[in-house]
């Protein structure tokens, strides 16, 4: 029998972030914790899981579905079944934005660009390739190169006001390229600018923006520069959900939710959820 | 734990009866070069096989040896030794794998056939058809053996096929014929060569009726299987030891059918797969979509050693427009018509098209194909980064998400 305040939850181990999202039975966000992946995925996402039931005071017990996702999906010990990242995000995002969607998530180690029809069905997606370039791990990288902290960055750029533009595909050679900047004398958080404006030049190349566009993702939540750049680029509004590093993480719960009922309907005997 | 799924493929039977053709063919290689008769020609892949064969040359294709060093996974470490003298890690890795072990001295055929070197050419043949790196390649290795370097220089991105190309082509065929006289030390014998043409013919078309049981639900073979059941096609087109291993084949995977024994448990997606296969990941792979309830059951590459137009009747004309029509050789629009037609008669989900890095000649992706067919046939593609045989460009974790979010997403259309 199932407990009479079910919980469903969602797990997204990314390979920089492990991201837990607990939601209520009416899809309320009630609980979440956010930390690094670190070497021992099952630990970090056991860690996380308490943190997130805490939260929403809710106990192991009332766990009525769990799937995990990301890269670190198979680790989970608590999980109930798994799936993409691409359709957690697909499905996290599709919650807060019911209709055709494109939606864009930088993480830390990738990027995905998913497309959604109005019926919330997916279309067509693409992850990013064998490269940094466009992800958490570039800036994470220039930051290093800079010697700024990695929070710094977003306050930093706002500041820019002559941004300096980095011509090349490749976080080696962008690298070469800000240490060439400095050298100049370019101002630093004009430079920053340019990393971040380098991002989004790479995530628009992996697909058209079509539709509405949503952003979500680590970068995007510690970031928000970004999202007013790629308006920029694009000349048009962008969404961003509540808490945009855990769509991954509420996408999985809703999976959960889906499959706990589904189980509720093949076993008429039980009483339903919620 | 969310525990990953064991599967069970099951196994072809004639695939031990291919072992042997294999091991035979090898071993037949081998004692010619350690004697010096036959003479052993070399010979690129879809090149002029059935004239060197007529002349009675063994042939010897580097191809197929380069991808037993992808599928041993061998290659990955001799690649750089090709780099290093020069071939750039960007071109065909089966061309820098091939030599880079040759210049190490070590080949997959020592622990496979207990062979210890591949054998020595009494003369190169290639055809452009493909790419232009075959020539480099043959040409390092005339000069290394010292041996006589031939060649056919065959149009690229053809649209239609017309008169003009076959005439063109069928010229450089018959110019072949007084330099390998010379080399084969006999006069050629155009009888010889009709029936080297029919037993090629015999052989494709076998083969084509082998690849085509995949239209059966379920499917009696994967892309999989076929990459490795394709050697006879490839090494033996033109010999009658290929003809009977097929016919053995063949009548197994008819039967299959028959019991409805599909090759993937439990079957409920089915892809065409465009471009090379990844060697040193078959058989992952394989596991990869089993364990999806999914069926690689098709591909461009497999159905690349279908040589329809063979006639013997007109050998020299029939082999220029056999080897002009092939896939590789055509313009977009006539891939995308030839494309169309396999999804339709393999009743296909969905596509997967492998962009290898280091073979752009069948990486059919670049050129927004994968848009124009899904906007034609509204079936949808996936596309994964790879290479036939540098692992240095592939992840793994990549490719299997990517895979699997594929299959959700064709799940979802389903409802
Ligand atoms: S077609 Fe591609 S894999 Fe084959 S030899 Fe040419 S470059 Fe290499």
């Amino acid at each position: 029998m199932t407990p009479a305040a079910p919980v469903y939850v969602g797990t997204d181990v990314g390979a920089s972030r492990t991201k837990v999202a607990v939601l209520d039975a009416s899809k309320r966000l009630v609980g979440w914790e956010v930390r690094p992946s670190g070497i021992d995925f099952t630990v970090t996402a056991r860690q996380c899981l308490e943190q997130a039931l805490a939260m929403a005071g809710a106990s192991e017990e009332q766990i009525a579905g769990a799937v995990s996702t990301g890269y670190g999906r198979k680790n989970v010990d608590y999980a109930r079944d798994t799936r993409t990242e691409i359709g957690c995000h697909a499905a996290g995002c599709y919650h807060y934005f019911p209709t055709a969607i494109t939606i864009i998530d930088i993480g830390g180690q990738d990027n995905k660009v998913i497309k959604l029809d109005a019926a919330g069905r997916r279309t067509s997606f693409k992850m990013n390739r064998k490269c940094a370039a466009g992800t958490g791990a570039f800036l994470e990288e220039m930051a290093a190169r800079l010697a700024i902290p990695l929070e710094g960055m977003n306050a930093l750029a706002a500041r820019s006001t002559d941004m300096v533009k980095l011509g090349s595909f490749c976080t080696v050679f962008s690298a070469t390229e800000v240490l060439e900047n400095i050298r100049h004398g370019k101002k630093i958080e004009d430079i920053v600018k340019g990393v971040f404006f380098s991002v989004i030049r790479r995530v628009v190349e992996m697909d058209a923006m079509t539709a509405e566009v949503v952003m979500t993702g680590g970068v995007v939540a510690h970031n928000p520069i970004i999202v007013q750049m790629m308006e920029d680029l694009i000349g048009r509004p962008i969404r961003v959900p509540e808490k945009p590093q855990l769509t991954g993480a509420i996408g999985a719960a809703l999976y959960a939710m889906s499959a706990a009922s589904e189980t509720v309907t093949l076993n008429p005997m039980e009483e339903p959820n919620g | 734990m969310a525990e990953e799924k064991k599967v069970v493929r099951k196994k072809i039977a004639a695939a031990a009866d291919l072992n042997n053709f294999m091991r035979d063919y090898y071993l037949e290689l081998d004692a010619a070069a350690q004697k010096g008769s036959p003479k052993i020609a070399w010979c690129t892949s879809v090149g002029p096989a059935e004239i060197l064969r007529a002349f009675g040359f063994l042939v010897y294709f580097p191809e197929t040896h380069s991808a037993m060093l992808g599928a041993t996974r061998m290659a990955t470490e001799f690649i750089p030794e090709a780099n290093a003298i020069g071939y750039s890690p960007d071109i065909c890795s089966y061309l820098t794998a091939d030599i880079g072990a040759f210049l190490k001295g070590v080949t997959p055929l020592e622990k496979a056939f207990n062979i210890k070197s591949v054998p020595k050419p009494d003369v190169l043949v290639f055809n452009t058809n493909q790419c232009r790196d075959v020539q480099d390649w043959f040409n390092w290795y005339g000069e290394k053996f010292d041996a006589p370097v031939l060649g056919v220089h065959t149009y690229r991105g053809v649209g239609e096929v017309t008169d003009k190309h076959i005439v063109s082509i069928a010229k450089q065929l018959e110019a072949l014929i007084p330099p390998l006289e010379k080399i084969a030390g006999r006069p050629f014998d155009i009888e010889e060569l009709r029936r080297t043409v029919a037993l090629s013919r015999e052989c494709s078309e076998l083969w084509k009726k082998i690849l085509d049981t995949a239209a059966a639900r379920p499917a009696p073979l994967t892309f999989f299987d076929g990459t490795t059941l394709m050697g006879p096609a490839v090494v033996g087109r033109g010999t009658q030891k290929a003809v009977d291993v097929y016919k053995i084949l063949l009548a197994e995977l008819e039967e299959r059918i028959r019991k409805g024994e599909g090759a993937v448990e439990n079957e409920k997606f089915r892809i065409y797969w465009d471009g090379m296969p990844v060697w040193g990941r078959l058989s992952a792979h394989s596991q990869l979509f089993s364990s999806l309830n999914t069926n690689v059951l098709a591909s461009t590459y497999c159905n690349s050693w279908i040589f329809s137009a063979l006639d013997p009747k007109d050998p020299f004309t029939s082999m220029a427009r056999a080897y002009t029509e092939l896939f590789i050789v055509r313009a977009d629009e006539a891939k995308e018509a030839y494309i169309r037609n396999m999804l339709n008669f393999f009743s296909v989900d969905g596509i997967i098209y492998h962009d290898a890095k280091t073979c752009p000649n069948n990486s059919n992706c670049r050129y927004g194909m994968p848009q124009r067919l899904e906007k034609q046939t509204g079936i949808p593609s996936l596309t994964i980064n790879g290479d036939l045989n540098d692992l240095r460009m592939i992840s793994d974790e990549q490719t299997k998400t990517n895979v699997e979010a594929f299959i959700e997403q064709l799940q979802e259309r389903r409802g």
